[in-house]
């Protein structure tokens, strides 16, 4: 196990609505750590639409999402947030008081951290791997079947087939092609949406007999006690064919899911964690959140609410990490000690 | 106002007004159809609102976009008359649409 990292706060959640928390808090002299499922910054704005235009987000008249979260990640250099990517929260445990509230956070990859208060920024929930609705397949995952490929060695030497279209299927159809006894790449249309080199590369080995391809859906799966041995394809014009395989691994993007946050002891309702208007706080003092994932009367999921929410949520926290200290309203325009921190005076 | 038919897998029948501009995915959220989840909200970008357009109506309904193809390989039992139905406007000639929803989107 690491050593506890000891911060202030701990931001669940790398989306616009958790980014500018962190400027809101690092105005107050809070500093945070940011966690968040993704290899990125930026949520659902990068992994869902970072090309398409955003119209209402206030003094943009248009924005791409991942123009937004390039801007924020600018707006937010000056307070050197830690990011934790590719890892999850999994759980939090309270170690204080309603008063003086202390948490330890532990994340998937096993870091702790210790700190004073929570932001919850989490919008739908975790982005994980679609799962195809396959009968039993259940029964084959983590041992013959995957949604990403963690160790190349786990493939090596076994018929492997990979199902998709895009660019995980094809880097890894081209990745392990070398290693696995014989690879088939599936997909529903002989139309590839991955990068072209790779596509291209993909249909040499194809031509030249190295890796099989068929288009069509995996309509069911044998084998036994969790190993794979082969599964049936159904082809475009219906007709099933056996193929071999013993590691299965189906590219069908990421989904939103609730994940974790639903055991954290936070009230629910229909999914999302209601907080109050005032400080955004939920039923658990210290555990604020913000953006898609609260909601409250009138709550409407807009980026423009999550950054209001996380403004007032800090001012909060100044209150638990800072106990002694009162705090004085600043504007940016005009608060020299604000100038400071932003770097700009 | 044109109105479309929403068929889900187990075969139950909801016919719901759908106004002329909107699309047949927004129909289907303001009237709670089930089977539809539109994670996204319509930007083309998660293959949850995938449907089944019924014949004869693919005719009118017109075919997937390159983009639309792109997402509709994250969707599962795709078939020839799938459809993402954020990506259909409701027209006038629409009046009637008939469509089916997969029992699953993901």
């Amino acid at each position: 196990m690491s050593e506890t990292i000891k911060t202030d706060v701990v931001i669940v959640g790398a989306g616009p609505a958790g980014l500018f928390a962190v400027f809101e808090l690092g105005l107050l002299d809070i500093k945070s750590h940011l966690v968040d499922i993704l290899p990125k910054a930026g949520g659902q704005c990068s992994e869902l639409y970072p090309e398409k235009p955003i119209y209402d987000i206030p003094g943009y008249p248009i924005v791409t999402g991942q123009g937004l979260v390039d801007n924020l990640l600018q707006q937010i250099e000056p307070f050197h947030p830690t990011f934790h990517y590719g890892e999850m929260v999994e759980a939090i445990e309270p170690l204080g008081t309603a008063e003086a509230p202390l948490f330890r956070v532990s994340a998937t990859g096993g870091k702790i951290f210790e700190c004073k208060s929570i932001i919850v920024a989490a919008g739908g929930g975790s982005f994980q791997p679609k799962k195809p609705p396959i009968e039993g397949i259940e029964a084959y995952e983590g041992s013959s079947v995957f949604y990403a490929v963690r160790r190349m060695e786990d493939f090596r030497g076994r018929h492997v087939v990979i199902v998709g279209g895009g660019d995980s299927a094809l880097d890894w159809t081209l990745n392990l092609q070398p290693i696995v006894e014989r690879l088939t790449l599936i997909h529903r249309r002989d139309d590839f949406r991955g990068a072209p080199h790779s596509v291209k590369a993909m249909r040499e080995l194809v031509a030249n007999g190295l890796i099989d391809l068929h288009i069509g859906q995996v309509a069911s799966l044998t084998g036994e006690g969790g190993q794979l041995r082969g599964l049936t394809l159904k082809g475009a014009d219906g007709a099933l064919r056996d193929i071999a395989c013993e590691r299965l691994i189906p590219f069908f993007g990421l989904t939103m899911k609730l994940g974790p946050v639903a055991e954290w002891g936070l009230n629910l309702h229909e999914n999302l964690v209601p907080v109050d208007t005032e400080k955004f706080e939920t039923n658990v003092p210290g555990v604020f959140a913000i953006g898609d994932i609260n909601t409250y009367p009138g709550k409407l999921k807009l980026i423009l609410c999550g950054f209001h929410e996380g403004a007032l949520a800090a001012q909060k926290i100044h209150r638990y990490v800072y106990p002694d200290k009162k705090l004085t309203f600043q504007y940016t325009t005009s608060s020299t000690n604000l100038q400071k921190k932003l770097g700009v005076h | 106002m044109p109105k479309i038919t929403f068929v889900d897998s187990l075969g139950e029948a909801r016919t719901v007004d759908a106004e002329v501009g909107s699309t047949v995915m927004e129909a289907a959220i303001r009237n709670a159809i089930p089977e539809i989840a539109a994670e996204c909200g319509g930007g083309c970008a998660c293959a949850t609102c995938h449907i089944y357009v019924d014949d004869p109506w693919g005719t009118l309904t017109g075919k997937a976009s390159e983009q639309e193809e792109d997402m509709l390989d994250f969707a599962y039992a795709v078939q020839p008359n799938s459809r993402l139905s954020c990506q259909i406007t409701v027209t006038e000639e629409l009046d009637g649409l008939h469509v089916t929803t997969p029992d699953r989107q993901g």
